[in-house]
């Protein structure tokens, strides 16, 4: 039996016949239609590498089997720039050194996106920390990315005080 | 992984049903589930997707002022829904302490409550286990044993239920709903999960094809309120399972506890309800001498189960600082870092 799912990936609707139970969303995703953003790191849900929006909830691509995800809606670190301007996290990213090598980076985008919209870390920097505990990045860059996640979640609240730059508001 | 068949069932007796075959399993979140079917420690031939089931995903207040949880409502949402944080804070905490935001948007509340155990020899297809394979022997047995057991264990399996949410859960006299085979059933949260004896492959009270529908937790543990704290130490303070955890909950009136709770995780096969220790903190005053005393008997009969006996003074030490901090009071926000030592003194400092 093949199963047959539509899904939206990135605001497009898609098709999708699976010949395999087997297959995470993760590897739908970089080997079936070839958004390779999302990366595989340790494949068991402890690096984070993999995040994505499922329904606007972050979750670990790799431990989700892309047959259970029927009529789901996959938002994508490819998906998230509209048009030419990227997101206001990625540009945070960009202007606070939010990485060294990057492999982490577009699953600490991801994350960093749904922390803000769930609204519950602010501005404080040992909650955004605490939020961000499931994305790991082996370079040490987590002052740079807390750094941008404050930054872009004050741009994005519309605070007065929020500013881009590379000596954007240190924690306190 | 090995192959597997899924199947998606509309109706609760027809999952039951489906999962009542041998060789079959449910999916929930499968946080749990597939990383152990990718490490080979779980090899199901028929996975029976729960989570679209109807009627299992909500919170609904009790008659007694206590509340019930859909098995399929997922980890995030029971730790912000609001009546859970009033009347039970410490269950809240203990969530939030657990893996990362990711893992709790996935996790059930159902597979919470039967995640399996973390120790790496279980998750290990090429190392004996008799928790995995019946009979197998116990090649985690001469090992260093962070995380495993000190109190509860057999010569059979050492290994310790890694659950925050089931510490708290414990601690409230929690209940579980089942459906099977033969109709609906109750199960109290602290029979759920077995201690090893000589039949360690016993993990649980269920039987094949018994589905966890709902938790109740009763109004009796809603009056602590926020005299109830959970208390996590971890080897970093965030996204690590506990070394030693303590739930606890105290009702003191004119200087004296009238009413104590304690469990501990990390230190036995299921959650450790410390009914000793609270039977010896009732009419005393809420000092550190009694939380000491407690702690003392909880602990007592703990034994080493490799080179971890460190584990029984931690949990002691453990088991006292969540009795003083639930006399303290829970703080109205929760903490940036939940259930952690870190939490009320402040940040640590960061690089
Ligand atoms: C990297 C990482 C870190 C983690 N850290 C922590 C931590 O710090 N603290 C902590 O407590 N947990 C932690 N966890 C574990 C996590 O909490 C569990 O994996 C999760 O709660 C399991 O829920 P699930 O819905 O994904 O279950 P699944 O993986 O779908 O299922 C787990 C088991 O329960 C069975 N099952 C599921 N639902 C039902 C039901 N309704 N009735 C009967 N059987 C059922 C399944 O068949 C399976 O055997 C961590 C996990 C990972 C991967």
């Amino acid at each position: 039996m093949t199963p047959r799912l539509t899904m939206t990936v990135n605001g497009k609707a898609r098709e999708i016949a699976l010949d395999d139970p087997r297959v995470t969303l993760l590897d739908l995703l970089r080997d079936r239609l070839g958004l390779t953003g999302a990366k595989k790191g340790c494949d068991r849900g402890q690096c984070g590498a993999c995040t994505v929006l499922v329904d606007g909830r972050r979750v670990n691509a790799c431990l989700t089997l892309a047959v259970g995800l029927d009529g789901a809606d996959v938002l994508t670190v490819e998906g998230l720039a509209q048009g030419g301007a990227l997101h206001p996290v990625q540009e945070a990213f960009i202007a606070h050194d939010g990485f060294q090598c990057g492999f982490c980076t577009p699953g600490q985008i991801m994350s960093a996106v749904a922390l803000i919209a769930e609204g519950e870390a602010g501005d404080d920097p040992e909650r955004i920390r605490e939020g961000m505990s499931g994305n790991l990045c082996r370079c040490g860059a987590h002052r740079g990315i807390v750094d941008a996640v404050l930054d872009a979640q004050r741009r994005m609240a519309g605070d007065a005080q929020g500013r881009m730059g590379k000596d954007g508001e240190r924690a306190a | 992984m090995r192959k597997f068949e899924y199947l998606r069932p509309t109706s609760v007796e027809e999952a039951v049903a489906a999962a009542s075959r041998p060789g079959a399993a449910y999916l929930a979140g499968g946080t749990n589930l597939l990383d152990l079917m990718k490490t080979g420690a779980a090899g199901p031939e028929l996975l029976v997707d729960v989570t679209r089931l109807p009627g299992l995903d909500a919170i609904e207040p009790l008659t007694d002022g206590g509340l019930r949880v859909g098995a399929m409502v997922r980890n995030a949402d029971v730790a912000r829904d609001a009546a859970m944080r009033r009347n039970f804070p410490m269950v809240v905490e203990a969530l939030l302490s657990g893996a990362s935001g990711q893992l709790r948007n996935m996790a059930t509340v159902g597979g919470n409550l039967l995640q399996r155990t973390r120790c790496a020899w279980f998750q290990t297809p090429e190392a004996a286990c008799g928790r995995r394979d019946p009979g197998a022997g116990c090649d985690a047995r001469d090992q260093a044993g962070r995380s495993h057991a000190v109190l509860g264990w057999s010569e059979r399996c050492v290994a310790a239920n890694p659950s925050d949410f089931c510490v708290p859960l414990a601690a409230l006299d929690a209940q579980v709903e089942i459906a099977g085979p033969g109709g609906r059933r109750d199960v109290a949260l602290r029979e759920l999960h077995r201690l090893p004896g000589d039949t360690p492959h016993v993990e649980t009270a269920l039987a094949p094809g018994e589905l966890i529908v709902a938790l109740r937790l009763p109004g009796a543990g809603a009056g602590f309120g926020r005299f109830s704290r959970y208390l996590k130490v971890r080897e970093r303070t965030s996204y690590a399972f506990a070394l030693v955890s303590a739930a606890a909950a105290l009702r003191v009136e004119g200087g004296a506890i009238l009413e104590a709770r304690l469990a501990l995780g990390g230190v036995a096969a299921r959650p450790w309800r410390a009914v000793e220790a609270e039977a010896a903190l009732i009419g005393a005053a809420p000092d550190a001498g009694a939380f000491r005393a407690a702690a003392e008997a909880a602990l007592e009969a703990a034994r080493p189960s490799g080179d971890n006996a460190f584990k029984i003074e931690l949990a002691r030490r453990t088991a006292a600082r969540a009795l003083a901090l639930a006399a303290a009071g829970a703080p109205e926000r929760m903490p940036a870092l939940p259930a952690s030592p870190f939490a009320d003194i402040g940040a640590p400092a960061h690089a």
